[in-house]
C-alpha cells in the first residue's frame, strides 16, 4: 500500500466552496450532509479612534478539509463493528455499510469532524477520497474541482514535500492521529493551538 | 434520478407501463404473447452513462464548462473542464460552486413547467397563477401587444434589463420586438458598471472600455485594487478568481487591496487590506494627488503629452483663467478652496494621515504601478466621479501603456468573440438609462432629456405599456427600492402588460400577466466565447428531452411572431440550431483559428493563450500618441473633459448631485459624511460566493453553506448588544429587513455590509418586512447624476436585534 493523502494550499484558497459543492453532486449529498468543510478561521481587531481613524490587526484565512484518511485512525480504532475501515490499495479510511450499526462513535471520535451519521441511511456517511475514481486513475472531485487549484491528491511521501502536516489552527495537534493532509500556510496562519482567532462561520460547517 | 439496484428508473417503469395500457386499450382479444413480457432483460439491463457538454450561461463572464453525465434522460452528474495539472498557466474554466450546483437549480421545485395566466382576480405581485395553453398564452400576448402598439406605438414597448441567460442564440427579444412592430424603447447602460461605463468615454474616449489583463502585473512593482475582489465576482477557474491568484504567486510587487471589506480576495494575505469607508475613495485619491505633487512624483512629462486638464497649461481655451485644473482642486485653489491634504481625507476615509502619506509615497517612487478597481466604487451616487478619481493614480504618475501597468478601471480580458443572433434594425430612437424602466412606466411621458438622461428625443411620447421581462430578476428583487417598484408595477392603470418568461418562479416574475416557461441555456444547442488571461470558447448540446411544456425563448419568440404575422422576419426560415450554426461561420470568417462547428460540438471546451502575452492597455498610444490617438475630443485623456463641461451645462441636477468636468470627491447622499441620527450606519452590498446576483438565490443546498448575513463590526454590534448569529433588523427610510448577524472584524467600524441577490421575502400587504435579506428594500431609486445609474451601495441604515 502506498498512502494517499491530500495537500491543500492555503496561499491559493479563497474558501469559494467549489470543492464542497463538486463533492456533494458526486455524492448525491442532499442539505444537510457535507463531507468536505471549509472553515473561516478569524481574528484580531478592527477598530477605530475618537479621530474616526481605522487600525486593524484583523487576520483571516481559509481551510478546506475533508476526511484526513489519518494515520492513526482513531475512527477506526473506535468502531465497534469494524465496519469502518482502511482499505489497503491508498490508504483510505472507508465505512462497510452492511457493518455499520450507526452508533456515531466514529462521528464523536473524529478530531476533524470527518464522519457522520446519516439521518435516512442511519449509518455512518464520510469522504472516501472518490476511490471509484481513484480505481479508474482519476482524482478526487474535489481535487480538479478547485478554480484556483488549491488542492491535490497523491502519495503522501511525495505530498509532504509540499507542506507541513495540518499543523494550523483550528486544527488539534496533529501528532495524535498523523492526518494526511499536508499544508501550505498562508501568511495569515496561525500554528494548531493558538487561541487568536475562532471559526467565524460555525454554521457553515456544521 | 431515483435508480433502483435493478437499474429501472421511474421513468423508463412508467413508459413501459404506458405501453401496456395501449395494449389493453386495443380491446377484444388479446395475443396470448402480449401478457407475458418477453423483453424484461431490456428493462433491467443498466442503461449506459454518457455525458454532453454545455456551459454556465449567467452574467458571469466565467461561463464555465459543465461536463453533464446523463442516464436515462436525467442529468446525474455535473462535472467540469480540468486538466490534472495545478500549472496556472493553464486555461482551465473549471465551474465554480454555482456550476457544479446545477442539478438542484434544473430540478428545482419551483420550475416553469407550462404557459400560466394571472389568476382571475389576483393583483400583480400576489404571484398566483393558472395553467392555459400555450395558444391560449400566445393569444393574449399578441392581442396586449397589438392594442398598445396601435393606441401608443412601440416607444410604450420595453424589453427590460434580464441577465440570466448568455449565449450566442440565446437572446431573441430584441430581434423579435424588432420584427414584429417597428422596434421597441430601448436602454443604456447596466446594473453592473453604469456610472463608470458613462464616464469612460470621457476619460479614454469610447473604445478604452477595461484596463490590462491581470497577468500583465507580473511586471509591476506595486498593484493597486481599489474596492474589488476578484475571486468572489468572476469566480471560474478561467478568469479573475484563477487569474487573480496566479498574479499574486507571479507579480513582482506587493498588492493592496483598499475595500471597507476584507473581502474574500484578501483570505491569508491581512498585510494587503487598507481598510476604506465605502464611497470615499475618491478623498484617498486626491489625498495621494496632493502628495504625489507636493513631492514632485507626478510625471510631468507624461501629462503634457498625453493628456488636457492637469495644470493651467493643458487646459483647453474655453476653460483657461479660470482655476479650472486638477491641480488647482488638488492644490485648493479651484472649486472649493480646499486643499486635499492627508489631513483633509483622513477622518473622511478613515485612514491615517501618515499611512495615506507612505501608501503616496510607494506608489510615486514605484515604478511600474498597476492600477484596477472593482465595480463596487462607482456603483454610488458619486460613482462617476469615484470611477474616473481611481483612473488618476495611473494618469498622474504616468503608468499606462508600459508593461506592468493598466489604466485604472478593472481588469479586461482576453476573449473569444462570437457573432450573436443579430437584433435587426429599430426604429424608435428613444433610449432610457437601463435603471429607469420603473420611473418610465411611473411617469415616462414627463422624462426628458434634460432631467431624466432621455436619449435620442427631448422627451418620452408615452409611458411603458408593455413589458418583456425574460431570464432576469430586475423588476423588484436586484432593483432597488423593491417597496415603491411593487407600488408602481401592481398598479394596473400603468402598465398594461407584462410578459415574463423564466426557468423558475421569482420575486419579479410574479409581476408578470402571462408566465412562458423557458429552458436553461445548457438544455439547448449553445456557444459561447469569452475569456480572462487566456480565451476560451465552449460549445453544447441538450444533455435531455426537453420536459413538461418548456419552450426555448426562440421557439417561444417564433410563436409570438407568427401569432403576429412576422414569422418569416423573424425567423428567416431558420432554427435556433439552424441561427447557431450560421452565426458560427459569420465568426469563423472573423476568426479562421477557430475549429469547425462539428469540431467545436466534439470539443465542447476550445482554449486559446494570447500569442501577444498579457494585454497592455492603451500599450499604441502610449507608443505613439499622435498616430494613435485616444477617441476622445483631444485625442488624448482628459482630466479637464470640455464635453462634460457642455454636458453640465445643458442638463439639469440637484444641489447635491456631485457633477464637475474633473474628478472631484463629493459626499454621497447616503453615505458615511451624510449618516444621520436616526440612520447613523452606512450599508453596502457585496457579490456573493453563493450566488451570481440571484441566481441559485433558492436553492436549499446553496443557502445551507452560503447564508444571508449582515457583516457587523465589533464595536458597533456591542453598542446594539447584537451576537454573531443573531437574527437582527436593518432598516432605513425606504424599508426593513430581517436577517442573521455575522459580527466580524472582516468590515470598517460604521458599515454594516451584505451580500446582493438574496431573494425577497416580504409580505406586500402586510408590515412588508424583508424576512429574506433584501438589500434592495434598503436601496433608493433616485439614479446616479449622469448615468442615471443604480447607486445601490449608497444607504444608510440602522441595525437593532430582531
Amino acid at each position: 500500500m502506498a498512502q494517499h493523502a491530500f495537500f491543500f494550499d492555503g496561499t491559493r484558497c479563497s474558501g469559494c466552496k467549489t470543492c464542497v459543492y463538486a463533492c456533494k453532486d458526486k455524492k448525491n449529498l442532499k442539505a444537510g450532509s457535507t463531507y468536505r468543510h471549509v472553515y473561516e478561521y478569524t481574528g484580531g481587531q478592527t477598530r477605530k479612534d475618537e479621530q474616526g481613524i481605522c487600525v486593524s490587526s484583523c487576520f483571516s484565512y481559509s481551510l478546506s478539509m475533508a476526511c484526513n484518511h489519518c494515520e492513526s485512525s482513531i475512527c477506526v480504532q473506535v468502531c465497534p463493528t469494524g465496519a469502518m475501515h482502511k482499505e489497503e490499495k491508498y490508504g483510505v479510511v472507508l465505512v462497510d455499510e452492511s457493518r455499520c450499526v450507526g452508533c456515531g462513535y466514529c462521528h464523536m471520535a473524529c478530531p476533524y469532524n470527518a464522519p457522520h451519521i446519516d439521518a435516512i441511511s442511519g449509518h455512518s456517511v464520510k469522504c472516501d477520497a472518490c476511490i471509484d475514481l481513484l480505481n479508474k486513475g482519476e482524482k478526487p472531485v474535489c481535487v480538479l474541482s478547485c478554480p484556483a487549484r488549491a488542492l491535490k491528491f497523491g502519495e503522501a511521501g511525495a505530498l509532504q514535500t509540499l507542506g507541513q502536516r495540518a499543523a494550523i489552527a483550528p486544527l488539534p495537534d496533529p501528532k495524535y492521529t498523523q492526518p494526511n493532509l499536508f499544508i501550505k500556510p498562508s501568511r495569515d496562519t496561525r500554528p494548531y493551538g493558538s487561541q487568536d482567532g475562532v471559526i467565524a462561520n460555525p454554521q457553515e460547517v456544521k | 434520478m431515483q435508480t433502483t439496484k435493478l437499474g429501472i428508473s421511474r421513468r423508463t417503469f412508467i413508459k413501459t407501463g404506458g405501453a401496456l395500457a395501449a395494449l389493453a386499450a386495443v380491446g377484444g382479444s388479446v395475443p396470448l404473447g402480449s401478457l407475458f413480457r418477453h423483453d424484461i432483460p431490456q428493462i433491467y439491463a443498466e442503461t449506459p452513462e454518457t455525458f454532453v457538454w454545455n456551459h454556465c450561461a449567467v452574467n458571469c463572464p466565467g461561463r464555465c464548462a459543465l461536463k453533464l453525465y446523463v442516464k436515462d434522460d436525467e442529468i446525474v452528474r455535473v462535472d467540469t473542464y480540468s486538466m490534472d495539472t495545478d500549472d496556472m498557466d493553464e486555461i482551465q474554466p473549471r465551474a465554480c460552486l454555482r456550476g457544479r450546483s446545477y442539478r438542484g437549480w434544473v430540478n428545482h421545485p419551483d420550475r416553469i413547467n407550462y404557459p400560466m395566466k394571472r389568476a382571475a382576480g389576483s393583483k400583480r405581485g400576489e404571484g398566483k397563477y393558472e395553467r392555459i395553453t400555450w395558444d391560449e398564452a400566445i393569444e393574449i400576448i399578441a392581442t396586449n401587444y397589438r392594442q398598445v402598439i396601435e393606441h401608443y406605438g412601440p416607444e410604450a414597448v420595453y424589453m427590460n434589463y434580464c441577465t440570466g441567460n448568455y449565449g450566442v442564440t440565446a437572446r431573441p427579444w430584441f430581434r423579435l420586438l424588432n420584427s414584429i412592430g417597428g422596434g421597441f424603447l430601448s436602454f443604456y447602460g447596466n446594473y453592473s458598471l453604469a456610472q463608470l461605463m458613462w464616464i469612460t468615454p470621457y476619460i479614454f474616449g469610447s473604445k478604452v472600455t477595461a484596463g490590462s489583463t491581470l497577468d500583465a502585473a507580473d511586471d509591476a512593482e506595486l498593484v493597486l485594487v481599489f474596492g474589488s475582489s476578484p475571486v468572489e465576482t468572476r469566480q471560474g477557474g478561467a478568469v479573475s478568481h484563477h487569474d487573480y491568484v496566479r498574479l499574486r504567486e507571479k507579480t513582482k510587487g506587493k498588492v493592496y487591496v483598499i475595500d471597507p471589506r476584507f473581502n474574500d480576495s484578501l483570505l491569508g494575505h491581512s498585510d494587503e487590506w487598507i481598510p476604506i469607508n465605502p464611497g470615499t475613495d475618491a478623498a484617498l485619491v486626491s489625498a495621494i494627488a496632493y502628495e504625489l505633487i507636493m513631492n514632485e512624483w507626478v510625471d510631468e512629462e507624461f501629462l503634457h503629452t498625453y493628456c488636457v486638464g492637469y495644470d493651467e497649461e493643458t487646459l483647453p481655451n474655453s476653460a483657461k483663467g479660470q482655476n479650472l485644473s486638477y491641480k488647482d482642486y488638488i492644490l485648493g485653489s479651484g472649486y472649493d478652496k480646499q486643499a486635499k491634504t492627508p489631513a483633509w481625507a483622513a477622518p473622511i476615509t478613515g485612514i491615517a494621515t501618515s499611512r495615506i502619506k507612505s501608501l503616496a509615497q510607494e506608489i510615486g517612487t514605484t515604478k511600474p504601478v498597476f492600477v484596477i478597481q472593482g465595480w463596487g466604487p462607482q456603483r454610488r451616487s458619486n460613482g462617476e466621479m469615484t470611477g474616473w478619481s481611481i483612473c488618476m493614480i495611473p494618469i498622474l504618475t504616468g503608468n499606462i501603456g508600459l508593461p506592468g501597468t493598466s489604466n485604472g478601471l478593472r481588469e479586461g480580458s482576453y476573449a473569444i468573440a462570437l457573432t450573436g443572433l443579430p437584433d435587426g434594425t429599430n426604429n424608435v430612437k428613444a433610449s432610457i438609462s437601463v435603471f429607469s424602466m420603473v420611473d418610465a412606466i411611473d411617469r415616462g411621458s414627463q422624462m426628458t432629456e434634460e432631467a431624466d438622461g432621455v436619449v435620442g428625443v427631448k422627451q418620452l411620447p408615452y409611458d411603458i405599456k408593455f413589458v418583456v421581462n425574460w431570464a432576469g430578476n430586475c423588476i423588484t428583487n436586484q432593483n432597488s427600492d423593491i417597496n415603491w417598484v411593487h407600488d408602481v408595477m401592481s398598479d394596473e392603470s400603468k402598465c398594461q402588460f407584462v410578459l415574463g418568461s423564466d426557468i423558475l418562479m421569482t420575486d419579479s416574475l410574479k409581476y408578470s400577466d402571462v408566465i412562458l416557461p423557458d429552458l436553461f441555456r445548457l438544455e439547448q444547442p449553445s456557444l459561447i466565447g469569452t475569456g480572462g488571461d487566456g480565451a476560451y470558447m465552449l460549445a453544447g448540446s441538450s444533455p435531455t428531452s426537453v420536459k413538461f411544456e418548456r419552450k426555448s425563448a426562440y421557439d417561444a419568440a417564433t410563436l409570438i411572431a407568427r401569432a403576429l404575422g412576422k414569422e418569416q422576419e423573424f425567423t428567416e426560415g431558420k432554427t435556433q440550431e439552424e441561427w447557431l450554426k450560421s452565426c458560427y461561420e459569420q465568426s469563423r470568417v472573423k476568426d479562421p483559428l477557430l475549429p469547425t462547428y462539428d469540431e467545436a460540438m466534439e470539443m465542447g471546451v476550445y482554449t486559446r493563450k494570447n500569442p501577444k502575452g498579457p494585454t497592455i492597455i492603451m500599450e499604441s498610444f502610449r507608443k505613439d500618441p499622435i498616430t494613435n490617438p485616444l477617441a476622445t475630443p483631444s485625442g488624448k485623456i482628459e482630466i479637464y473633459s470640455e464635453k462634460l463641461a457642455t454636458h453640465i451645462s445643458n442638463h439639469r441636477f440637484a444641489d447635491d448631485d456631485p457633477v464637475a468636468p474633473i474628478p472631484i470627491y463629493a459626499p454621497e447622499w447616503y453615505g458615511v459624511e451624510t449618516t444621520t441620527k436616526e440612520y447613523p450606519l452606512q450599508c453596502s452590498g457585496f457579490h456573493y460566493r453563493g450566488r451570481l446576483h440571484s441566481c441559485w438565490g433558492s436553492l436549499d443546498i446553496m443557502q445551507e453553506l452560503n447564508p444571508q448575513e449582515a457583516w457587523i463590526n465589533p464595536t458597533d454590534a456591542q453598542e446594539r448588544s447584537i451576537k454573531q448569529g443573531d437574527t437582527i433588523r436593518v432598516k432605513n427610510q425606504f424599508g426593513e429587513i430581517e436577517l442573521p448577524a455575522k459580527v466580524t472584524p472582516r468590515v470598517i467600524v460604521g458599515t454594516v455590509v451584505m451580500p446582493q441577490g438574496a431573494w425577497h421575502d416580504a409580505n406586500m400587504n402586510g408590515d412588508r418586512v424583508d424576512k429574506g435579506g433584501n438589500i434592495n428594500t434598503l436601496t433608493t431609486h433616485r439614479p446616479s447624476p449622469f448615468a442615471k445609474g443604480n447607486p445601490q451601495h449608497t444607504n444608510i441604515c440602522q441595525a437593532m436585534k430582531a
